[in-house]
């Protein structure tokens, strides 16, 4: 690499960095809870029913998926937004 | 001006595939005209492969380069919708395609591990590296380790690392190829293995990325079609409903009654399992018996079991009242008795095994973890949280996944494409489940409790194939069905659902198409991944960086050639069970990859020493896990904290990280540049880029 290519980031980089960061960390507190936490408690929630299935049958099979497609719908759209907002999207 | 040429592009595309699409479908119908007409099954099959594979073949001539941009990256232009089609068809092997209904088939509640676990790894992909290493823009993942660190180590670890667990992994593909192509067209194993190598190789061997991307997109349409059909089939039978996700819910309800009706035996059909399950205890028992007095007497014992078998044909054969059937068995344990005290000591395990197993009531499907006592739930349980975080780490650090998001046009892009490769995924891990219950179900309530006499067609048909799949024996002789005397092998839910749904013949060609696309598709990913690691990092960027194009592209294209003769070799020798291969692919990319690529990104402060600590101890120590614990090499060691040989993953990732973060802090922070190229990769535009790609 060539030296003295160092950027120089501003207030605005930091935020939106830390913005990602939050978004991220968000997200993924809520994977970790429908894949782990539920999975985890599936013998004690076995007794709730979901569409007639048995709720963590459902979750496993089914819901988290659902989850997990959303999640990274959630995180395309709102990263996208973010850029703009902070002006540092790409070029077309 | 770029973009309206993108959008024309994109609108180019979608008519093509839309024309595939409808083109795929009246090929079908076609073909079921022909099948009303009396053409045998066999031509169907060969017809329906043949055509495939050379639609496959004729992408990939069409596709043929000589640009080193397009030949790595596919010039980087892939639309984010195609990209996800692509990456589904690159992601679902055959082990998704055929093994995954049958696992769940199998083990109920416990296999939808492998659901979420080969889902929810897309949600790391997407938050931690997809939009960085589509910013960050090379051709390879070492590439991403050898700039991020610095110096040629890196490389050379992630080279090795990549290597490992995507030649594992072909090592799977190639098998279930062979098993599929031998099949469907009765050519022998070896031959299948090699027809099936022909057709990865006319994919990728001429376009490289740009082929195996146009190829993949339309591998997984005929994947996926190939899939839903027979489902919606067995729902609308079982359900009258066309939406099996939905309708399936009612049908487990109905399964989970039936199972307490069996495992009751106070009924009169359970009374009749009972009596099964106690024959197979019987049985169980006598190997016990014979193992226990192999150990005792050794070779002594062996020798005088045969002259007692020999004692008995003898006389068998001077009384009158034998008949041909009585001669016949007492001939085939003569036969069957095993030549030395190891050979012994094998079969008999392994019998007085799956006879225990026969001997326990039906484990309920629907029931978490299901073990007779609270530690052994603990243990199922542990298990089963491991399994899904090695596999989920794992699907975020596969090299030829991870590649995919290279090809798109932009960050934002590469952020949408894996929002599409997981709903496409989605689609059918969805369906997985509700197919495993839908044939539980059937095999359940039509065929257990049918008479020996008129079992259904699809019954003998695959037992006539093979088995290991399909074996009914009339235990007690009752002439009935029972539960315990079905031996249904995993593999067999996928392939014979046509069959079970009453579809014509064609659908079940159309099935094994699919599960062709399934493997050949991820094997091409596979295959280049192994190529371009060797041919881009090694040969070029750390042998002759003055190399040529054209010699960089013969050099690629020859290790493809010599990647896939090696894959053909090893897959010659049946190594393990293919669920273990893939596994343990997953496994060893988690501690390999995912820490040096995650702090890579997220942590400036990572540097050489760190990485090279991290990735060689993480991988170390996955690798002697499997190693000490896995039966194929024999060593046997015990368990650490009874975690299972395929999930060794959950060792070597804390170790990866770990090393990565004392490495680091215990040595020189990186330097600027590196620094700079981490805020590179971090913001979708900086003021920099420019100076930063140039180089």
């Amino acid at each position: 690499m060539k030296r003295g290519v160092i950027v120089q980031l501003d207030a605005k980089h930091k935020r939106y960095w830390r913005s990602n960061l939050r978004l991220t960390g968000m997200l993924l507190a809520i994977w970790f809870i429908a894949t782990f936490v539920v999975s985890w408690f599936a013998r004690e929630l076995q007794a709730l029913t979901f569409l007639g299935f048995p709720l963590p049958f459902y979750m496993a099979a089914q819901g988290a998926l659902l989850i997990y497609v959303v999640l990274i719908g959630i995180y395309a759209w709102r990263m996208d937004k973010l850029d703009r907002q902070f002006d540092i999207q790409e070029e077309q | 001006m770029a973009d309206s040429a993108q959008t024309q592009f994109i609108s180019q595309l979608k008519r093509y595939y839309s024309l595939y699409t409808g083109g795929v479908i009246g090929f079908v119908v076609l073909l079921s005209i022909l099948e009303q007409m009396g053409v045998p099954n066999k031509v169907l099959g060969y017809i329906f492969l043949g055509v495939t594979v050379s639609l496959y073949a004729g992408i990939g001539i069409l596709s043929r380069t000589s640009d080193v941009a397009e030949y790595y990256v596919a010039g980087r232009r892939i639309p984010a919708l195609f990209n996800g089609m692509a990456t589904a068809a690159d992601w679902m092997s055959a082990a998704s395609f055929i093994g995954l209904a049958g696992t769940l088939y199998i083990s109920g509640y416990d296999g939808l591990a492998f659901v979420m676990g080969w889902t929810g790894g897309f949600c790391l992909v997407a938050l931690f590296l997809a939009p960085y290493l589509r910013k960050f823009g090379q051709f390879t993942i070492p590439d991403f380790l050898g700039a991020r660190y610095g110096g040629d180590v890196p490389r050379v670890i992630g080279v090795f690392a990549a290597i490992l667990c995507s030649f594992t992994y072909v090592i799977a593909q190639i098998y279930g190829l062979g098993l599929i192509v031998s099949r469907f067209t009765g050519l022998d194993f070896g031959i299948g293995v090699f027809v099936g190598l022909g057709s990865i190789l006319l994919c990728s061997f001429l376009g490289g990325m740009r082929a195996v991307t146009w190829t993949q997109v339309s591998q997984y349409v005929i994947l996926i079609v190939a899939y839903m059909i027979p489902v919606i089939w067995l729902s609308v039978k079982h359900t009258g409903n066309p939406v099996p996700q939905l309708a399936y819910g009612y049908v487990l309800q109905q399964v989970t009654a039936r199972e307490q009706v069996l495992n009751d035996p106070t009924t009169a059909e359970g009374e009749r399992e009972a009596e099964v399950r106690a024959l197979f205890s019987q049985q169980q028992a006598q190997h016990e018996a014979k193992l226990r007095a192999l150990e005792a007497g050794g070779a002594d014992y062996l020798a005088t079991e045969k002259t007692e078998l020999a004692a008995t044909v003898a006389k068998l054969k001077a009384e009158r009242s034998t008949t041909p059937e009585m001669l016949a068995e007492a001939k085939n344990s003569l036969a069957k008795l095993p030549k030395d005290v190891a050979g012994a000591r094998a079969a008999w395990q392994m019998a007085a095994d799956a006879e225990r197993a026969r001997a326990a009531p039906i484990s309920p499907h629907a029931e978490p973890f299901a073990a007779p006592d609270e530690a052994g739930r603990d243990i199922k349980r542990k298990n089963f949280l491991a399994l899904v975080l090695c596999l989920m780490v794992g699907t975020a650090a596969l090299p030829h996944i991870l590649m995919r998001f290279y090809t798109t046009t932009s960050v934002k892009e590469a952020r949408l494409s894996v929002f599409w490769s997981l709903a496409f995924i989605s689609l059918l891990y969805i369906t997985a489940p509700a197919l495993a219950v839908l044939a539980k179900y059937d095999v359940y309530t039509l065929l257990v409790g049918s008479s020996f006499s008129e079992l259904p067609s699809w019954v003998s048909a695959w037992a006539a194939v093979d088995k290991t799949l399909m074996s009914v024996t009339d235990m007690n002789r009752d002439g009935i069905v029972q539960l315990a005397e079905i031996t249904l092998g995993g593999d067999l839910v996928v392939l014979a659902t046509p069959e079970i749904a009453g579809l014509p013949y064609v659908v079940t060609a159309l099935v094994a198409a699919g599960g062709l696309a399934a493997a050949l598709s991820t094997a091409d990913g596979l295959m280049l991944t192994i190529a371009n690691a060797l041919s881009h990092d090694i040969y070029y960027k750390m042998i002759d960086p003055a190399a040529p194009t054209s010699r960089r592209l013969a050099i690629s294209k020859g290790l493809l050639l010599l990647v896939a003769i090696c894959g053909a070799y090893v897959t010659s020798l049946k190594p393990g069970d293919i669920l273990f291969l893939v596994g343990a692919a997953f496994s060893l990319a988690a501690s390999a990859f995912f820490p040096a690529l995650v702090l890579g990104i997220f942590w400036k402060r990572a540097n050489r020493s760190g990485a090279v600590i991290g990735m060689v101890g993480g991988l170390a120590v996955c690798m002697y896990y499997m190693y000490r614990t896995y039966p194929f090499f024999g060593v046997n060691g015990s368990l650490w904290w009874d975690i299972n040989p395929i999930s060794a993953g959950i060792f070597g990732m804390p170790v990866g990280f770990i090393g990565i973060v004392l490495g680091s802090l215990l040595t020189r922070a990186p330097d600027l540049q590196i620094q700079a190229m981490v805020d590179h990769v971090r913001y979708p535009r900086l003021a920099t880029d420019a100076d930063i790609e140039k180089v």
